[in-house]
């Protein structure tokens, strides 16, 4: 009954996190069943009002809004994910490689770290994008990598403390390689702190990828998608028509909630108890 | 500080960080330009278009200098660069210069506004959280920011347009300051992109400003100064404060990331002819002399903030300041 305790004991800030994350993910999933329209489909005028036959009005084509707003979560949501969880790959295999072999690998790893840290990351990413071109592949891997420093520096800090222990000793003294540490001895003791990080590492990606789409720089056109549809739209803003405001809307709640989640993870793991 | 001393650790510690700053420029300037030699293709096409003979794309190279080999370009677009000669727009042949000259004070200016009201209201707000922490104040203000931080800028931005400008009409939703606006004038129409820059900049400074502070509380030193019977407000700005201003000033430092991120999307949102959107417009037509001369700018204050950030923590260290 571990579990019924740890949800009686949650804060209703985390709790409300978790059922929001859980609707999006049930919506971004079944979205081909849950959108009434095609996610490129002209099914009316444009800027139609909300109401009758669209929920929540047309967009600058014509497009059901709700419509987009559903695919839109299977879009935005899938491609952030897809980026954190490449972000997660590279960065934590370079900082475990830096904690295990330290030396020069250590060096130059932190090293590249550092200067790519050392500049705001959206600014480098607009670099890259305006260098590569635009496109789904170059904006997951451009923004991956930005975000894959932070993972890098959290799993090298906390990988070097797990080195140390007398049972990874123990372990190189009977003779295992490498990759066996890591997989058996290291890797287990970090993966609570990675997982509040990958909390964490899934809003930065979110919030980059809708700020450049919002920018006209993300993913490419006929894709609903959030940052995107709010450019779209904007213009409705002065006269006086919230529907802009909902794409954007979408994109804040599933942060706000998985920042709740995240805070009450690091709260726990913290060991503050009040 | 007239007495002598001998051997001060201080003045070592700056000049090594101004080394470490300029040395980061550098780093930073060579990879600004190897983003051009990256592209795929030859610019000198790109400008001249499809139906270019070989003889005038070899011609327009020759021009560009790109036969020359990368290290001979990289020093010659740096010369350039340090003397404020950034290259022509291939966009429109303008002088990069010119283009930077009326954008640069724009987006400073917005910058410094919003600076200047975020960080006194965030210390404040951080350093009373982590005073009264764990009491209803510390929650409200905990939530409130984790939400602040969690909304993307353009939606901040777009909700105050909604209300204090098109529902209310208190301040002007378009953020064009005209020719030679009144400073009055400049802040009424700067006020809306300021006033986002500000909420999203705060939440970020604040939470790690109590962090900060929540630190330095937790040092034993502060248990000492409370055991002796110190008054509360005593050991605050007597036993804490101090050692906490470093890592606050480096917060502050650090912020300026989120200053120049939220720059480039409120300028968008709100058609303010800075910086931020020339770099977004020039990214769109892969205007590559232009793109180069904005990122290398906002780098170069970045990293300049931030070496002057870690000298200033460094001189107000009271532990280094008093060496034994």
């Amino acid at each position: 009954m571990e579990l019924a305790r740890t949800i009686r004991s949650m804060p209703f800030t985390a709790m409300l996190g978790i059922v929001v994350i859980a609707v999006y993910a049930v919506v971004a999933i079944f979205a081909p069943l849950l959108a009434p329209y095609g996610e490129a489909e002209i099914v009316g005028a444009q800027f139609e009002p909300w109401g009758g036959a669209f929920l929540v009005g047309t967009d600058n084509l014509g497009r059901d809004m709700l419509s987009r707003l559903i695919w839109g979560a299977r879009n935005t949501v899938g491609v952030a994910l897809m980026t954190t969880v490449l972000a997660f790959l590279i960065g934590s295999i370079a900082g475990l490689l830096a904690a295990a072999r330290r030396g020069w690998v250590d060096m130059i790893l932190s090293r590249i770290v550092d200067i790519l840290m050392a500049v705001p990351s959206l600014i480098f990413t607009l670099l890259a994008l305006s260098a590569l071109g635009p496109g789904v592949m170059n904006l997951i891997v451009v923004v991956a990598i930005m975000d894959s420093t932070r993972v890098f520096r959290l799993v090298r800090a906390t990988a070097m403390n797990v080195m140390v222990m007398d049972y990874v000793e123990a372990a190189k003294l009977r003779g295992e390689g490498t990759w066996w540490i890591i997989r058996r001895e290291v890797l287990p003791n970090i993966t609570a702190p990675l997982i509040a990080e990958f909390g964490l590492r899934f809003c930065f990606a979110f919030l980059t990828i809708s700020a450049l789409s919002f920018l006209g720089l993300g993913l490419p056109p006929p894709l609903a998608d959030w940052g995107g549809m709010v450019r779209d739209n904007a213009s409705l803003i002065s006269f006086g028509d919230t529907t802009p405001l909902l794409p954007a809307a979408c994109i804040a709640v599933l942060t706000v909630a998985v920042n709740f989640v995240v805070d009450w993870l690091l709260h726990r793991a913290s060991g503050l108890k009040d | 500080m007239t007495e002598p001393r001998k051997r001060h650790p201080l003045g070592r510690m700056i000049v090594q960080r101004l080394a470490i700053g300029v040395f980061t420029l550098f780093i930073i300037s060579v990879l600004v330009f190897l983003a051009v030699s990256l592209l795929p293709g030859d610019i000198a096409q790109q400008i001249l278009g499809q139906s270019a003979t070989p003889e005038t794309v070899a011609a327009m190279r020759r021009d560009l200098g790109l036969d020359q080999p990368l290290i001979t370009r990289y020093f010659h677009w740096i010369g350039g660069v340090l003397q404020g000669d950034f290259g022509k727009s291939l966009a429109n042949g303008r002088p990069v210069a010119d283009l930077l000259a009326t954008r640069l004070p724009n987006t400073l200016f917005l910058a410094a506004y919003a600076a200047v009201i975020a960080v006194p209201l965030s210390v404040l707000l951080g350093l009373l959280s982590a005073m009264w922490r764990g009491s209803w104040f510390d929650r409200g203000v905990n939530t409130l920011s984790l939400t602040a931080i969690s909304f993307p800028e353009f939606f901040i931005a777009y909700i105050l347009m909604y209300w204090l400008s098109v529902q209310w009409g208190w301040f002007p939703s378009m953020a064009d300051p005209g020719s030679n606006p009144s400073l009055m004038d400049l802040v009424q129409k700067a006020f809306l992109p300021a006033m986002t820059l500000v909420l999203v900049v705060s939440a970020h400074m604040l939470r790690m400003t109590r962090a900060a502070v929540v630190n330095v509380l937790g040092a034993p030193y502060i248990a000492m100064a409370r055991l002796k019977g110190v008054s509360k407000w005593r050991i605050i700005t007597r036993h804490a404060l101090p050692n906490a201003l470093a890592p606050i000033i480096n917060v502050i430092a650090l912020n300026v990331a989120w200053l120049i991120t939220g720059v480039v999307i409120v300028e968008v949102v709100f058609v303010y002819p800075g910086l931020g959107q020339l770099m977004v417009d020039s990214v769109t037509n892969r205007d590559m002399p232009v793109v180069q001369a904005c990122a290398l700018i906002f780098a170069a204050v970045y990293i300049c903030i931030n070496i002057l950030a870690d000298v200033l923590a460094i001189a107000t260290n009271p532990r280094l300041l008093h060496p034994r």
